[in-house]
């Protein structure tokens, strides 16, 4: 389970108060809300990127409020996907596993499986400028998936993309959440998207958060 | 006739395209003659034989060897310097410290006071005349701790084979001092401007992924600045090369001991041979270009500038 209690988040003029969420384990949870209302800021301090002044979060019985990023577990593909532009494809989504020092084969046995699930075999030795935007979120996926993270932020990973990429990033999505067994938080403006891939829903309404159905 | 659309007359697309990149490239066209010009006079005052002559001088041999090896030495220091430097300054700008410290006004607005005076203390040797540069350099080894810093330079030159260097001022180590000086102003300059142009948003993933900042430096901020470094360590070395007034001021200009190309020049002048003079900035002019394009070929593959 994932909880965020009493939240408080402060950024110069910007500025989200008593912010509470809480995610079933298994769960593929869609976050809605309208553009600048403190989504994209929300997961960033989820993802430990950002300091939150007030509240605590949770990630099963752990209190990660004080965790640097690197030791919360929590996987993060950001809008346009941002790979590392001097790595591999290979490369990138064995990043997380050269960091946690897993044996090379062991490595290469988890890019293979991932690759496989997201369809990237032939793209492994490519570097991300050729890339289209689909091979490129499907990488960004791996890399956020390789070290199987407790909690999956992913911030509007289908806004970029055409409506023959986006129906199949979707499919991979549900895939990958049945397959990876991970919990899900997905930020969204989509209610196609929403309806299409969350097992519950949130929307964001004047920077608070409130369980939606669609 | 009211709905047909308003054709654009390609003559006078083709002339306007071709008046605005030749009055674009007009002005960088005169300072490119203006080089090309002072180059090519050099050449004319000074035949080849001059320069044959100079090139057997073991005194000018022996300061073109100098003036590399200083130059080296003062690049690799300022790139050593200059890459940390330029990144911290980068990545703790205004958006750094407004996300760490936008919650505490009083500590964000000390943050901001302090990276601007750090940034204007950086640029001070850039700004400074050189001269001022070299007094400054020579009053600091006149204090305790200049004086200690000479004599520990002293004994780890006597340790590592080299008794002749006794300390810093009017030694080598001088030179190489107010060569890194100057050039790693403009080194960390370059690097962090190669920084800030740099999407931080890769790094920030990285250490979701779990790798430590030393890590994410390593592996993902420094292979994309590369080009950038390049450029600071050939900026430093060109800079190096031309540095005179500090070395003058702080080095001495002893010949076969503390004489470097741009010394050379200078003496040749002072004793009224102009003749010496121009061979040995032409000797300058040849090492700086032909290093140069030798950097930049070898560190970045090719004359595009590699990766880029």
């Amino acid at each position: 389970m994932i909880r965020i209690d009493d939240v408080a988040i402060r950024q110069g003029d910007f500025q989200m108060d008593q912010v509470n969420l809480t995610l079933p384990d298994e769960c593929y949870a869609i976050l809605m809300g309208p553009t600048g209302c403190g989504k994209t800021t929300l997961v960033e301090a989820i993802c430990g990127l950002r300091p939150v002044s007030r509240g605590s979060i949770h990630l099963g019985n752990t209190d990660v409020t004080r965790h640097a990023p690197f030791d919360r577990n929590v996987g993060y593909v950001p809008q346009d996907s941002v790979l590392f532009p001097t790595m591999r494809v290979d490369q990138q989504i064995e990043f997380a596993l050269v960091v946690r020092k897993m044996p090379r084969n062991e490595r290469r046995q988890r890019v293979a499986e991932l690759a496989e699930l997201l369809g990237i075999g032939n793209i492994l030795q490519r570097f991300p400028q050729g890339l289209s935007g689909g091979e490129r979120q499907r990488v960004a996926l791996a890399r956020a998936l390789a070290f199987r993270p407790r909690l999956l932020c992913l911030d509007e990973p289908l806004a970029a993309l055409d409506a023959t990429t986006k129906s199949q990033i979707t499919d991979l999505l549900k895939r990958v959440h049945r397959q990876e067994k991970v919990n899900v938080l997905h930020i969204t403006h989509s209610p196609t998207e929403a309806v299409e891939l969350g097992t519950i829903v949130f929307q964001m309404v004047d920077r608070r958060i409130v369980q939606t159905t669609l | 006739m009211a709905n047909e659309p308003v054709e654009l007359r390609s003559s006078i697309g083709r002339r306007t395209s071709w008046l605005f990149w030749t009055s674009m490239s007009g002005l960088g066209g005169l300072y490119l003659a203006l080089i090309v010009l002072l180059v090519v006079v050099d050449f004319q005052y000074a035949s080849l034989s001059d320069i044959r002559t100079s090139l057997a001088d073991e005194r000018v041999i022996f300061s073109i060897c100098l003036s590399l090896i200083t130059c080296t030495l003062a690049a690799i220091f300022s790139i050593w310097v200059a890459v940390p430097t330029g990144y911290v300054l980068a990545r703790l700008g205004r958006d750094a410290i407004e996300r760490h410290l936008g919650q505490k006004p009083g500590l964000n607005r000390l943050a901001r006071f302090l990276r601007q005076s750090v940034d204007t203390i950086l640029d001070i040797p850039i700004v400074l005349p050189p001269l001022v540069v070299g007094i400054s350099l020579l009053v600091l080894f006149q204090t305790s701790v200049g004086r200690s810093m000479d004599q520990a330079t002293q004994s780890f030159f006597s340790w590592i084979g080299f008794p002749g260097i006794r300390g810093i001022t009017y030694e080598i180590p001088a030179i190489v001092l107010a060569q890194f000086t100057v050039a790693a102003a403009f080194a960390i300059r370059t690097m962090r401007n190669t920084f800030e142009q740099i999407d931080d948003r890769p790094e920030l993933v990285a250490l979701t992924l779990g790798a430590r900042r030393f890590r994410v430096f390593h592996r993902v901020a420094l292979p994309q600045a590369w080009p950038g470094a390049v450029a600071a360590f050939t900026l430093a070395w060109a800079r190096s090369l031309g540095e005179f007034g500090p070395i003058l001021i702080f080095a001495g200009t002893a010949r076969m001991k503390t004489e470097v190309l741009s010394t050379t020049v200078y003496l040749n002048f002072q004793f009224g041979n102009l003749r010496g003079a121009v061979v040995a900035s032409l000797i300058l002019i040849s090492v700086a270009v032909i290093v140069l394009i030798a950097t930049r070929l070898l560190l970045l593959g090719g004359p595009t500038g590699g990766r880029r």
